[in-house]
C-alpha cells in the first residue's frame, strides 16, 4: 500500500476592527436586528459609489509587517464577480492579481517541540458579504424561504494566504492558533472565532510519499474554531486516503464541514466552480501607499506575542504560564503594561502573578473585562505596594479583590473596613498568641508529639481573632517558638 | 411661447430684475407641457406640486432681496438615471419600475442648493445603452424638430425636453456620447466634462470608468453656469477630482491666438455630405475670430467603436449584476430555485439591448477571453489616450462633427446594432480619453439640426466653452426652435 503524505495551505479571513466598514462609514459593528446597520453603499443601491477606509488599509499594513510580508506601494482592487443573494452589488470588491501584501513568514510551534516556517503567499483586504437566515432548515437545502440580513456586507476583510508548507492537521491548528494570536495582538482583530471573525478555508491534498507533485486538493471551507481546523482536515486525510487505496481519484471540489458528524460533504465540483471575471475596481482608483507612511505604522507595531513572552520571562522572571496567559488575551496584556508603566518600584512579578490568577478570577466571576471592570489601575498598585510592604497579607489581599473588581474601592478603604493593616509587631499578637495556647492544650501535646502541622490549625485561631489582619506566616513562627519553651 | 425658448442666463436675469416670477414661469411651463408632452414624450415623472411650491418658496425669497445663487428658479429636467430623494429612478428599465430613490445624488443636492427648480426626470434609453432613447422600455421619445425622428440617446428626453421648450436646462449622463449625440440631434449645446470633474455619486453606473454627468442647454453660456454648479470634488466619489473649478468668466474672449486641430476624419465618405458642408463653414467663423486650425490626424480613431464596446459592456455587466431578483421591482415568482429565480428575472426585467451588452461584457471578461479582448481595449484606450495628450501639447482644442449623420427615423437602425453603434465614432473617444468635451449646433439638414464637437485636454473645460460661446456670438444656430411641436 502507498504511504501518502499530507500537504495543506490555509486561507484565513480576518474582519479587521475598524470602527467603519471598508467603503462606508456604517459602524463596524455585531449583532443588530438585521439590515438596520446599512446604507445606500453597502446595501449597493444603484448609483452608490464605495470609498476606501483609509484605517482598514492601516491595519492590513500592520497585519502585512507583522506577518514580514512585503508591502506593496501600489496595489488595485477588482471585482469579483458571482451572483448570490447575500452579496448586494453582483460582485465582491477584493484585490485579485495585485494585493497589498506579498511574501510573508511566521514559525508556528511544532507539537513535537522546536518551531516551523510557514510561507505566506499573500494578504489582501476585501469586503465581506451580508448572510442569508435559512427559514424551515438549518441550511439552504430544504429550507423554505431565505432572509437577507446585510448588516455584515462591507464589513473589511484580510485574506492570509499560506503557501501549502503544512503538512498535518496538528500543524494547520499551531498556524491559525499562532496567527489569531497575533492578529489580537496587534490590534487588528477581536479573534472573536464565535462571532466569525476569523476563519478558514482548508486547501488540502495527499501524495506519494517523496513525490514532488502536488495531489488534487479539495477546499473545506468556513472553518472558525481550532478544534474543527484540526478535526476537518484530519478527516479530509481519511477520506482522500480512502479513495486512493480503493483505486480512485481525488475530484478537484469544495467541501463543507460538520462538527456533529466530523465529515466533510461535497459544496460544489470544478465545473460548479465560478468563473469569477475579475477585473479592476472603476470605482476605486489604484490604491498607493508611500514609504513614509509604512515606516510610520512600523513605529505602532508592537513586539509579536513570542518575543514579548520571551522578554517577561528572562526580565521580569515570569514563569512560562504566567507570561502565556499575559500575552494570549490583550485586554489582560493592555492591563499589564498600563500598570507596568505606573509601576514605580512595585515588582513585575508580583503583579504578573496577582493578575494572571485571582484579578483574572475575579474579573470573569463578574462577566467583566480588564477594561470594563472597576478595577481601577492605581487600585491595583496600591494593593501590590501594600502586599510588597507586607502592609496587608496574601490572605488579605485575596478577600479585597473581589470587592475591589466589583465596586472599585480603593484597599485603603478596604483596610480602614476591617479595622486596619497587617499586624506584624509581636507585642502586638502575643495576647491572641497566649489566648489560643491556653485553649488548646491537646493540641499543644500534638506538636510536642511531632505533629508540627497541627500548629496551622492554631496559627489559623490566631487569624481569626486578629481579624485576619495578623501575619500569618510571624504568627506560626511565634506559635512554634511559644511551644518550645513551654 | 417665445418666453418658453429664452436662455437659461437670460430668465434667471429676469427673475432678478423682477420683470418675471418664477411661480407664473412655472405655471406657464406646465401649461405648455400638457401641450407638447403628448407629442414629444421627453418625460417619465413631473414633479408640478413640488415645483410650484419651490417656486413661491424662491419668489418670497426674490421678493425680500435675499441674496440667490445665480440660476436660481430655472426650471431643469434630469435624466432618469440620478437619484432624487423620493422621485421615481426607473432608468427606462422596467427593473426599476417601482424604485424610489432613498438618496439625493451630488448633483441633484448641488443643484437643489443652488435653487434650480427640477421639473420632472426625463426618458433615456433602458440604464442608457443606446443612441435613440428607443431602448427606452416606456415610450418612444420623439425629435421636437421632427415627430418622426428619434431625439438622439441615450440622453433623449433630456435633450428633447430642452428642444421643445419644455425646460431651460437639462442634466444628461454621456458614457460614449449620451449627452453630446442627443444636444447634437436637437440643435443644442451639450459638455460632457472631464471625468471626474463632476461627481457620480447618485449617477446609475453604466461603464463607471466613462460615465459623466453634464448640461444640456440651448447656450454655451448656460452650459458653462450649470457646470460651474455641478462641479467640484465630493469625497463621496473615489474617481471625482481635486482640481480647481472651470474658469467661465473669460469665455467672451476672442479667439485671438488659439489652435485649433481639425480632425482629418471629419471629411471621411461615412460623414453626411451636407454635415461636413456645415463643419466647414463653422470652421470658418471660428477662423474668422482669430483662431488657427490646422488638420490632424487621429490613427488610434478607427479602433474607438470596437473598444468603446468592449469597455463599456464589460464594466455595465458587473454593474447591473445586482439586478437580481432579490430586490428591485422584478423578480420571478415562478421559479422554484435561486438559480432560476436569478435567470428569469433577469431575463424579464431587462430589455434586448442591455441583454446584448450584458452577455457581451461577461464574454470578454471570461477566463480565456480576458487578455484579448478587455486587456487589450485596455491598451487602446491607453495609446488613443496618448496620441489626443500629444496633439493638445500643440492645439488647443480638436475639433470635428459630433455625429456622422442627423437624426434618423424610429426603427431605421434598431435592427442591425453596429450601424446604431458607429454613430457614436467621432464622440467615443472623448470618453475613452477621460478628456471634456462640447457639442453646439452648427447648421441643419432638412431641417434637422447638426453638430459640431469641440475637445479639449483634461479639466480645460473653459478652454471650449471660450470657443463655442465665441461661436455663439457670431453664429445664430442656437436661437433657431422647433416651430412644429407648438402648432
Amino acid at each position: 500500500m502507498t504511504l501518502y503524505e499530507t500537504v495543506i495551505g490555509l486561507e484565513v479571513h480576518a474582519q479587521l476592527n475598524t470602527k467603519t466598514k471598508l467603503f462606508c462609514s456604517c459602524p463596524n459593528t455585531f449583532g443588530q436586528e438585521p439590515n438596520q446597520n446599512t446604507c445606500p453603499r453597502c446595501l449597493g443601491l444603484p448609483g452608490a459609489l464605495p470609498v476606501l477606509n483609509e484605517a482598514a488599509v492601516q491595519k492590513a499594513i500592520l497585519t502585512g509587517l507583522a506577518l514580514n510580508c512585503d508591502i506593496q506601494l501600489r496595489s488595485v482592487f477588482s471585482r469579483k464577480n458571482y451572483f448570490y443573494p447575500d452579496l448586494p452589488k453582483g460582485y465582491q470588491i477584493s484585490q485579485f492579481d495585485l494585493p497589498i501584501c506579498l511574501n510573508g513568514w511566521i514559525d508556528i510551534p511544532l507539537p513535537e517541540g522546536g518551531t516551523k516556517r510557514i510561507r505566506i503567499t499573500r494578504i489582501h483586504l476585501e469586503e465581506d458579504a451580508g448572510k442569508l437566515v435559512h427559514q424551515g432548515a438549518e441550511a439552504i437545502a430544504g429550507s423554505t424561504h431565505s432572509f437577507v440580513d446585510l448588516n455584515r456586507t462591507s464589513v473589511p476583510l484580510i485574506e492570509i494566504v499560506s503557501e501549502p508548507d503544512l503538512s498535518s492537521p496538528q500543524e494547520a491548528r499551531a498556524y491559525f492558533e499562532t496567527l489569531h494570536l497575533i492578529l489580537k495582538h496587534i490590534g487588528v482583530c477581536d479573534g472573536n472565532l464565535e462571532e466569525g471573525s476569523v476563519r478558514a478555508d482548508a486547501n488540502t491534498s495527499l501524495r506519494p510519499v517523496g513525490a514532488a507533485a502536488f495531489g488534487t486538493r479539495t477546499e473545506i471551507k468556513n472553518l472558525n474554531s481550532f478544534r474543527s481546523i484540526e478535526r476537518a482536515i484530519q478527516s479530509e486525510i481519511n477520506r482522500q486516503t480512502e479513495v486512493l487505496n480503493a483505486g480512485g481519484k481525488i475530484v478537484q471540489q469544495t467541501r463543507n464541514y460538520h462538527d456533529l458528524t466530523q465529515t466533510t460533504t461535497v459544496l460544489r465540483d470544478k465545473e460548479e466552480s465560478h468563473d469569477y471575471r475579475y477585473f479592476p475596481e472603476p470605482d476605486l482608483k489604484p490604491l498607493l501607499v508611500t514609504e513614509a507612511w509604512i515606516n510610520e505604522i512600523k513605529k505602532q507595531l508592537p513586539l509579536l506575542p513570542e518575543a514579548q513572552k520571551d522578554i517577561y520571562k528572562r526580565d521580569y522572571e515570569l514563569n512560562d504560564s504566567e507570561a502565556k496567559v499575559l500575552i494570549q488575551d490583550p485586554d489582560i496584556h493592555h492591563f499589564f503594561q498600563t500598570a507596568l508603566e505606573k509601576a514605580g518600584s512595585v515588582s513585575p512579578k508580583l503583579m504578573a502573578k496577582w493578575i494572571v490568577g485571582d484579578i483574572n478570577a475575579a474579573i470573569k466571576i463578574e462577566n467583566e473585562t480588564f477594561q470594563s471592570s472597576k478595577l481601577s489601575i492605581p487600585n491595583f498598585l496600591a494593593l501590590m505596594s501594600l502586599i510588597e510592604a507586607e502592609k496587608i497579607s496574601g490572605k488579605m489581599a485575596k478577600e479585597f479583590i473581589p470587592e475591589m473588581v466589583k465596586t472599585g474601592k480603593s484597599p485603603h478603604d478596604l483596610l480602614a473596613t476591617i479595622g486596619g493593616q497587617q499586624i506584624s509587631n509581636t507585642d502586638e499578637l502575643d495576647p491572641f498568641i497566649q489566648q489560643v495556647l491556653s485553649e488548646n492544650p491537646d493540641v499543644i501535646e500534638k506538636i510536642k508529639a511531632g505533629k508540627t502541622q497541627s500548629a496551622n490549625f492554631l496559627m489559623g485561631q490566631v487569624m481569626k481573632l486578629s481579624g485576619g489582619r495578623a501575619k500569618p506566616d510571624l504568627v506560626l513562627a511565634l506559635i512554634l517558638k511559644a511551644i518550645q519553651n513551654i | 411661447m417665445r418666453d418658453l425658448f429664452s436662455s437659461a442666463t437670460q430668465l434667471a436675469q429676469q427673475f432678478r430684475a423682477g420683470t418675471k416670477k418664477v411661480g407664473d414661469v412655472i405655471q406657464q411651463l406646465f401649461t405648455h407641457i400638457d401641450q407638447t408632452e403628448p407629442k414629444v414624450q421627453s418625460y417619465l415623472h413631473l414633479f408640478k406640486e413640488a415645483a410650484l411650491e419651490k417656486a413661491s418658496e424662491l419668489d418670497e425669497k426674490f421678493k425680500k432681496g435675499d441674496p440667490l445663487p445665480p440660476l436660481a428658479g430655472v426650471p431643469i429636467s434630469i435624466k432618469d438615471n440620478l437619484m432624487m430623494t423620493g422621485t421615481p429612478t426607473t432608468c427606462g428599465s422596467q427593473f426599476l419600475k417601482d424604485f424610489v430613490s432613498p438618496y439625493d445624488a451630488t448633483v441633484i443636492t448641488k443643484i437643489l442648493n443652488h435653487g434650480l427648480i427640477p421639473i420632472g426626470k426625463t426618458n433615456m434609453d433602458e440604464f442608457a445603452m443606446g443612441s435613440s432613447t428607443e431602448n427606452s422600455s416606456y415610450q418612444n421619445t420623439k425629435n421636437p424638430w421632427n415627430l418622426n425622428k428619434v431625439p438622439g440617446g441615450s440622453s433623449g428626453g433630456s435633450a428633447a425636453s430642452v428642444a421643445a421648450g419644455e425646460a431651460w436646462l437639462s442634466l444628461g449622463s454621456d458614457t460614449g456620447g449620451s449627452i453630446r449625440q442627443p444636444a447634437a440631434f436637437c440643435g443644442l449645446v451639450g459638455l460632457k466634462p472631464s471625468y471626474g470633474r463632476v461627481s457620480r455619486f447618485g449617477l446609475v453606473a453604466f461603464a463607471s470608468s466613462l460615465d459623466q454627468i453634464g448640461p444640456i442647454t440651448r447656450t454655451v453660456e448656460d452650459a458653462a453656469l450649470l457646470l460651474s454648479v455641478i462641479a467640484g470634488h465630493d469625497a463621496n466619489d473615489a474617481t471625482s477630482a481635486n482640481q480647481a473649478l472651470p474658469n467661465i468668466t473669460e469665455i467672451n474672449r476672442p479667439l485671438t491666438g488659439k489652435k485649433i486641430a481639425v480632425l482629418a476624419e471629419s471629411f471621411d465618405k461615412v460623414i453626411d455630405p451636407d454635415i461636413q458642408a456645415a463643419f466647414s463653414a463653422a470652421c470658418e467663423i471660428l477662423k474668422s475670430d482669430g483662431a488657427t486650425l490646422e488638420t490632424v490626424t487621429l490613427p488610434a480613431l478607427k479602433y474607438v467603436v470596437p473598444t468603446y464596446y468592449i469597455l463599456a459592456p464589460a464594466e455595465a455587466s458587473a454593474n447591473l449584476a445586482r439586478f437580481d431578483g432579490v430586490r428591485y421591482t422584478t423578480r420571478d415568482e415562478s421559479a422554484t430555485t435561486l438559480q432560476s429565480m436569478i435567470k428569469k428575472s433577469r431575463g424579464q426585467g431587462f430589455g434586448p439591448e442591455v441583454k446584448r451588452r450584458i452577455i457581451l461584457g461577461t464574454y470578454v471578461l471570461s477566463s480565456g477571453y480576458y487578455d484579448a479582448y478587455y486587456a487589450k481595449a485596455q491598451k487602446v484606450r491607453n495609446v488613443l489616450t496618448a496620441e489626443m495628450i500629444a496633439l493638445f501639447e500643440k492645439y488647443d482644442a480638436i475639433l470635428c462633427p459630433t455625429t456622422p449623420n442627423v437624426s434618423f427615423g424610429f426603427g431605421e437602425k434598431s435592427s442591425d446594432p453596429w450601424q446604431m453603434y458607429i454613430e457614436d465614432m467621432l464622440t467615443i473617444p472623448a470618453n475613452l480619453a477621460g478628456i471634456p468635451a462640447l457639442s453646439i449646433p452648427c447648421g441643419q439638414k432638412n431641417g434637422l439640426p447638426i453638430g459640431l464637437q469641440l475637445m479639449s485636454k483634461h479639466f480645460a473645460e473653459s478652454t471650449i466653452l471660450n470657443m463655442g460661446h465665441r461661436y455663439q456670438q457670431l453664429s445664430d444656430w442656437h436661437l433657431k426652435t422647433p416651430e412644429g411641436i407648438t402648432s
